[in-house]
């Protein structure tokens, strides 16, 4: 078996009295998918924030292993060293593309401002990149100089892929990508991420209320109430046959279509 | 041991946490194997527990009791053990499952659901599209369907989809539940022939089939299921 890509261990996290998220441990391999699952409320927002490092933990690790090979506490890394690997190595998929998009900024910006941060400066080369991720993410080509404000939802969601992707990142979060989308719109996401997935070989933790996204996209699924891990496995597994008496609600209040 | 998948003394149930904890037993004291070249069918009515064992063998259903010893090479592994990981390594390489429905992954054409089945299974990218091509013409799916995505097909169309996509890649172990339900006597003879060329091809099958005709043409043994179900009081 590879070596894990991320390594979470203990991961807690207080509002004053209110917990956000209790005692959370996991391993990503590379190319592995990991949907975290429960209801509003549930930690698992904190928890995705906690493991970007955008939120300080009360205890617990995130490590993550760097081009290197080297297995490094994020904790210990300057802030130099976080932003880089943040806009380079990692990529966050927002639910509200206002906030993982900039909104004034072009479309073809928005996916070559990344590709800057890593030093490209040649305007061609950029142009030429954006435009062959707004292929992959079936944006058009004469959409290149639109500003995400004119976008519909699913082509904000769609380019906020591009933007992340544009950098060959090894581990891609993903908070809620097709909540408030059309069911057509957010079917054609779907297969767009599970796609680009499987094809680039991405880590993906991807947190979702929606159990038929968890099972599409997921290898493995964990499922949270209240702060805490309930049931972790295989995502078929969990999902058909599950185990504690919280999973089986979840799963018996799915309205079958 | 040369068996490449054994039940060793396995038991199910279902606790209904949501119906004041009830236990549902399903089966108990399953002991059974299956070999190359095998096609062990399991036989009993509705609700006896045949699809619970298969799922059970792919790592679907939890196993309460006893291992599920599944052969890997020149490894045995205990699915009722096994880390999620392995789990999914087994299920590209080793074991195929055929269901009765097919889950419908939404926009892809038929023929490159049945294509990437193949690339997953570990064929190289040329192989897997001229196997798809071959078996989807096998089982006569017309070929203006095939790059149509198979949300919109009849039951029969999307069964073959799905058995296409079950049999592509060179698994040793297939896990056939009813995979003939929905279709015509001349495509369930194709599918007789090609769980046949796969047995001639040294896999074992653990099958279940309601179609007499189906179940002559293809089991070498038939383990009926009730007596499990005798065992499951105790």
């Amino acid at each position: 078996m590879s070596a894990p890509l991320l390594q979470v261990r203990g991961l807690t996290k207080r509002y004053g009295a209110r917990l956000g998220c209790a005692d959370v441990s996991f391993d990503i391999d590379p190319g592995e998918v990991l949907a975290i699952v429960g209801e509003s409320g549930s930690g698992k927002s904190t928890l995705l924030s906690l493991v970007a490092t955008e939120l300080a933990p009360d205890a617990g690790t995130v490590s993550y292993r760097m081009r290197d090979g080297v297995l490094r506490d994020l904790a210990g890394l300057s802030e130099a060293e976080r932003r880089a690997l943040m806009r380079t190595d990692w990529g966050f998929v927002r639910q509200d593309a206002a906030q993982g998009l900039r909104m004034a900024v072009s479309a073809g910006g928005n996916v070559g401002e990344r590709l800057m941060g890593l030093g490209e400066r040649h305007y061609g080369r950029i142009r030429g990149t954006a435009l062959d991720w707004l292929g992959r993410v079936e944006i058009a080509a004469d959409r290149i100089d639109d500003p995400p404000t004119r976008f519909s939802g699913g082509m904000r969601q769609r380019l906020q892929i591009a933007r992340n992707l544009v950098t060959s990142p090894r581990l891609v979060l993903m908070d809620e990508p097709t909540s408030g989308l059309d069911v057509s719109v957010q079917a054609r996401l779907l297969d767009l991420i599970r796609r680009l997935a499987a094809a680039l070989g991405l880590a993906v933790i991807i947190v979702t209320h929606d159990l038929a996204v968890a099972r599409l996209l997921s290898h493995r699924i964990m499922v949270m109430r209240a702060g805490r891990v309930i049931e972790t496995g295989l995502t078929d597994r969990v999902l058909d046959d599950p185990e504690h008496a919280y999973t089986q609600l979840l799963v018996s209040s799915v309205l079958a279509a | 041991m040369t068996a490449l998948l054994t039940f060793q003394d396995v038991a199910k149930s279902f606790t209904l946490h949501l119906r004041g904890g009830v236990v549902l037993p399903v089966v108990g004291g399953v002991s059974l194997s299956v070999s190359p070249g095998e096609c062990v069918v399991l036989g009993g009515p509705s609700g006896a527990g045949k699809s619970s064992l298969l799922k059970m063998a792919y790592g679907n259903y939890r196993c309460d009791a006893g291992a599920i010893l599944v052969r890997d090479g020149e490894t045995v592994i205990d699915v009722a053990r096994a880390d999620p990981r392995v789990m999914l390594s087994l299920r590209a390489r080793v074991i195929a499952y055929v269901s009765q429905f097919l889950r419908v992954i939404p926009r892809v054409s038929a023929l490159d659901v049945v294509e990437a089945a193949g690339r997953e299974g570990g064929l190289s990218e040329d192989e897997a599209r001229a196997r798809a091509k071959n078996l989807l013409a096998r089982l006569n799916l017309p070929e203006r369907l095939w790059s149509l995505p198979p949300a919109t097909f009849s039951g029969g169309e999307q069964q073959r989809v799905n058995i296409a996509r079950g049999l592509i890649a060179d698994r040793p172990l297939l896990l056939l539940d009813e995979p003939t339900a929905s279709l015509d006597a001349s495509n369930r003879a194709v599918v007789a022939e090609l769980v046949r060329e796969k047995l001639a091809a040294g896999a074992g099958v653990l099958g279940i089939f309601h179609d007499g005709e189906m179940r002559d043409a293809v089991a070498t043994r038939i383990v009926d299921v009730t007596r499990f179900a005798q065992a499951r009081a105790a």
